[in-house]
Formats: structure tokens, C-alpha cells, sequence
């Protein structure tokens, strides 16, 4: 394939990825995200979800097929640069918040990237604000609600200006007012997003676009309400709607 | 988060805003630590070494009041003393040299003096200890280890710790929580069995914790550096007031050597 168009975001090529035990997780993905979309990543436990998002900023590589950023092929020269670019927000706000105090922890990543200190402060106080936790600087990570702990992890992507926001389980264990939150904060983000999530419902709300992964390949890939119509492919992927959600019914 | 904000660790931090609670960590550190350095340099044997500890008594005592510390968080820092109070309480008894009768019982005179000064040695320590800790918040005091320049490595260790403190202890209580609901009394030997793979299997989440945690660190860019922010500058002023305590104590310790 040739040089992927400038406005590709986040282009995948026939990965596949064994773990070092041998147990083969992925057998040759294709994804291609363009900038601006919001992609739900769907699929039953044990699909390799997380272990396609590891392959997005290089945590695991080896294996067969490619990964590029926004052009930029994810390898050891330019793993700086990619991580830069790729946000990952992990599924355990505690293991995504391990600076004493929340602004220290949004700095975190900008300093990395060697910011100057001043670059730094309004790049934390804009990501904060943007997740409604401005004022929040500085409390302590533990003493936030788990909620306001999930809307800093992305906050703590957010000040180093990704070009793609990956999102594993963003709604799990949230009450349903913190999923709420989360959703208005999500949705009012101007970046390119992909959304790993077993709640159906919130990727219709997030997601115009969704892909189901299965068995470590790609399984479907459409509009997110089409997918969640067709009984037959949930059945098959172990996908549930919860008990009465009717996806043509939603607004 | 169980037992209140702050967990373990933050119980020691009685929150507050007195000159003491104000001082940046790293100036209490270094008073703290030349305290303790002229308490012990203190000689038991001479005449005036019981006028002098008193003399380092009022001292922290009076840093104690400004800062608003009670008698009460005192005692409980004392706590810690405990190990020093039993093996001081051993010495008389086991020392060598001329005896004296107190009760009934052979005592050591050399004995006596030196459990003696060893323990208002640690008591004074130990107290100045408490002041520090509970008026510096556990993230505050790392960051002042920090600019005493203490090697990074440990810093990251104690600055983890700090953290994860309250995450592991969750663990940990949700664990005996499980054990517990299913009617596990923890009250004999037998025990040992279910405890000891407990434990084990809390060291592996904690592992595993630890490696999503440095994964995060990696997707942001970590490179075995932690970067830092600016450090506010510290005025003499704030330098003076945080030495106050142990000139003071060395003054104590000069006028004995002087006069006595
Ligand atoms: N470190 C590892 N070593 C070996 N096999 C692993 C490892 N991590 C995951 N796997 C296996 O790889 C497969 C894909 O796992 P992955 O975590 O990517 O699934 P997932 O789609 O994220 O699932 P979930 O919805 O439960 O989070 C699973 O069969 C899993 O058992
Ligand atoms: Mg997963």
C-alpha cells in the first residue's frame, strides 16, 4: 500500500500478535480510522481488544503487519513521537493517576515531551477544564470519586494534544450519572477517538461508527445503529443489548 | 477509600495552617534532622546532661504548641518508642559496674545512666519526629526528601509508596472481607494455610498493578526520568524560623558545656 492521505488518523495492516506464551491473540487486523471520526471498538472478553490498543502506541510489537499514526509507522525510532500522538486512557483510573496530585500527574506527559514550564501550566489547566475538573489541580488522586478519577485519566492524554484518544472501557463500573458526565465530556472533545467498550448503548450514543472484534480479527465494521440491529451478528460475538434497549428507537 | 481521606499514611498529617504547617518540607527535614543530631550529641554523663534535656524538651514542646500538635497526637507518636522503652528497661539489669539497691532489686549505676539518656534521647527524637509528621502532608514530605537531593530512585520508591499505600490496603481489606463472608476466622494456626497464600496472591496483584502502572508511565512518554516542576524559592526568612529549633537546642547544649 502506498503512502496512507495526510487525513488518515490511525491506519492498521494485517496485524497479528502472539504472546509470548504462544497464545495467539490477533490474526491479521485492518482498521483505518480518518481524523475527527469516533469509533466504538466492540467485542466479547478475550476478542484482543486491549491487546490491539497495546499495539497503538508500540507497547507490544513483533508481530506480523503494521501500524501507523497519522503516516508515521509505529516502530522503536519513533516511539517518542507516537505515544505523543496516541492517548491511551487505561481501564483503572488508579493505574493511570500515579503522581501525588492531579495537576502533577496531567504535567506528567507534557513534561516528558520537555515542554517549557509555562506551555506546561496552561496545558494542564486547559485539559482539566475540558474534563470539568478544573479547580482539582491539587487534590490528591484518592480522594477524587471514581468518576471524576476516569474524567482526569483523560485529561492526563489530553494535555499532550493526541492526535487519536484510545479509550479502554471508559464506562465500566460508573454509576450512571458518572457515565453521563463522562459521555458530555467525551462527546464535546475535538479529537479523533476510538472507544474499546462492552456497553452497547454507549457506543451508540459516542460512536457513529463501530467495528466488532472476534477470535483476534475483524468481524464487522459499519454504522454503529445498523450493527446493533442486525440479532444475528450480536448472537454470534456474544454481543447483548441490555434487557429493552431497542437501538431504532433511540433518538 | 475506608478509614478517611488519606488513608494510613495521611493519619499521621494533622491538617492546619500555623507557621510550622507553612514551612516548605525540606527546611523541616533539615531542623528536624539537626535536632536530633544535638540531642544525641548531648553527653549522658555530665553533671548538666538531665538540665539539658530538659532544656530540648521545652524546645520541641514549644514547636509543638505553635504548631498546634496536642499532647495527645504526641503520645501517639511515641508509640514508635516502644522496642527502645523494653531494651531500655533491660540495661540496668544486665550492665556490668557498681550496683545500687532501688526496691529490692541490683541495679546497674552505669546501667541506670545510660538507659536513662538513651531513652530521653529517643523520646526527644521521637517527638521532634511527630511534630514533622504531623504537620507536613506524606506528598509534601517526599517532595523535601527530594530537593534535599536523596537519589531519585528512592524518591520514586517513597513517592509510589505514598501513592499506592491506600490502593494495596483496599486490596487488602476487600480480600479479608471476601475470606470473612464466607465464615474464615483467622483465630488459630490451621489459619496459616489460607494466610500464607493470601499474601502471596495480594504480592501478584500488587505486581501486576505495578506493571499496568509503569505501562501507563510508558504511554506518556516516561523515560526512567521523572520530570518535576518548578521549585518556589526558599527566603532566608523561612530559613531562620525553621532553624530556630535546633540553634536553639544547640545553644541549649553549649550553655551546659560552658557553664557546667
Ligand atoms: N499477557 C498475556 N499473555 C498471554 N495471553 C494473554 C495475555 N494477555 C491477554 N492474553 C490473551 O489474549 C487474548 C486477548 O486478550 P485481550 O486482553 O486483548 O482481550 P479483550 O478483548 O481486551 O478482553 P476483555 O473484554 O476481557 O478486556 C485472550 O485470550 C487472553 O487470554
Ligand atoms: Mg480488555
Amino acid at each position: 500500500m502506498s503512502e496512507p492521505p495526510p487525513d488518515t488518523s490511525l491506519l492498521v495492516e494485517d496485524l497479528a500478535f502472539a504472546y509470548p506464551d504462544g497464545h495467539q491473540a490477533l490474526f491479521g487486523v485492518d482498521l483505518r480510522v480518518e481524523r475527527g471520526e469516533r469509533v466504538a471498538l466492540l467485542g466479547p472478553n478475550g476478542a484482543g481488544k486491549t491487546t490491539l490498543v497495546l499495539h497503538l502506541n508500540g507497547i507490544l510489537r513483533g508481530g506480523r503487519g503494521a501500524v501507523r499514526v497519522a503516516g508515521l509507522p509505529v516502530d522503536r525510532q519513533h516511539l517518542q513521537e507516537v505515544r505523543r500522538r496516541v492517548g491511551i486512557v487505561f481501564q483503572d483510573p488508579d493505574d493511570q493517576l500515579f503522581m501525588p496530585t492531579v495537576g502533577e500527574d496531567v504535567a506528567f506527559g507534557p513534561r516528558n515531551l520537555g515542554l517549557p514550564e509555562a506551555e506546561v501550566t496552561a496545558r494542564v489547566a486547559a485539559a482539566l477544564d475540558q474534563v470539568g475538573m478544573a479547580g482539582s489541580a491539587d487534590r490528591p488522586p484518592h480522594h477524587l470519586s471514581f468518576g471524576q478519577r476516569r474524567r482526569v485519566a483523560v485529561a492526563t492524554v489530553l494535555s499532550m494534544h493526541p492526535e487519536i484518544l484510545v479509550l479502554d472501557e471508559p464506562s465500566s463500573n460508573l454509576d450512571p450519572a458518572g457515565r453521563r458526565e463522562l459521555a458530555e465530556v467525551l462527546e464535546a472533545l475535538p479529537v479523533t477517538m476510538l472507544m474499546v467498550t462492552h456497553d452497547l448503548p454507549y457506543a451508540l450514543q459516542l460512536c457513529p461508527r463501530s467495528v466488532v472484534l472476534d477470535d483476534g480479527v475483524v468481524v464487522a465494521d459499519g454504522p454503529t445503529r445498523e450493527l446493533l440491529a442486525d440479532t444475528h451478528l450480536l448472537a454470534a460475538h456474544r454481543l447483548e443489548l441490555p434487557f429493552g434497549f431497542d437501538p431504532a428507537n433511540v433518538p | 477509600m475506608g478509614a478517611g481521606h488519606g488513608g494510613v499514611l495521611g493519619a499521621a498529617y494533622v491538617p492546619g495552617s500555623s507557621v510550622v504547617h507553612r514551612l516548605a518540607p525540606h527546611l523541616k527535614l533539615v531542623a528536624v534532622l539537626g535536632f536530633a543530631v544535638v540531642v544525641v550529641a548531648t553527653p549522658v554523663h555530665a553533671g548538666w546532661a538531665w538540665a539539658a534535656y530538659a532544656g530540648h524538651l521545652a524546645l520541641v514542646l514549644g514547636a509543638a504548641a505553635v504548631a498546634g500538635v496536642g499532647p495527645r497526637r504526641l503520645a501517639r507518636g511515641l508509640v514508635v518508642e516502644v522496642p527502645f522503652v523494653v531494651f531500655a528497661l533491660l540495661l540496668p539489669v544486665v550492665a556490668e559496674g557498681p550496683r545500687v539497691q532501688v526496691a529490692g532489686l541490683s541495679l546497674s549505676e552505669s546501667g541506670l545512666t545510660a538507659a536513662g539518656g538513651l531513652l530521653a534521647k529517643a523520646t526527644l527524637s521521637v517527638l521532634a519526629a511527630t511534630v514533622l509528621a504531623a504537620t507536613t502532608d506524606p506528598r509534601a514530605l517526599v517532595r523535601g526528601l527530594e530537593r534535599l537531593r536523596l537519589p531519585t530512585v528512592l524518591v520514586q520508591i517513597l513517592m509510589f509508596m505514598v501513592r499506592y499505600t491506600d490502593v494495596v490496603g483496599g486490596e487488602l481489606r476487600r480480600m479479608r472481607v471476601a475470606r470473612e463472608s464466607r465464615g474464615f476466622r483467622g483465630r488459630h494456626l490451621g489459619a496459616l494455610r489460607v494466610l500464607g497464600p493470601a499474601a502471596g496472591s495480594l504480592f501478584i496483584r500488587s505486581y501486576e498493578r505495578g506493571e499496568r502502572v509503569h505501562l501507563a508511565m510508558l504511554s506518556r512518554g516516561y523515560t526512567g526520568r521523572m520530570p518535576t516542576g518548578p521549585v518556589a524559592a526558599v527566603r532566608a526568612g523561612a530559613w531562620m524560623t525553621a532553624l530556630a529549633l535546633p540553634v536553639a537546642a544547640a545553644a541549649v547544649l553549649a550553655c551546659g558545656l560552658l557553664l557546667g
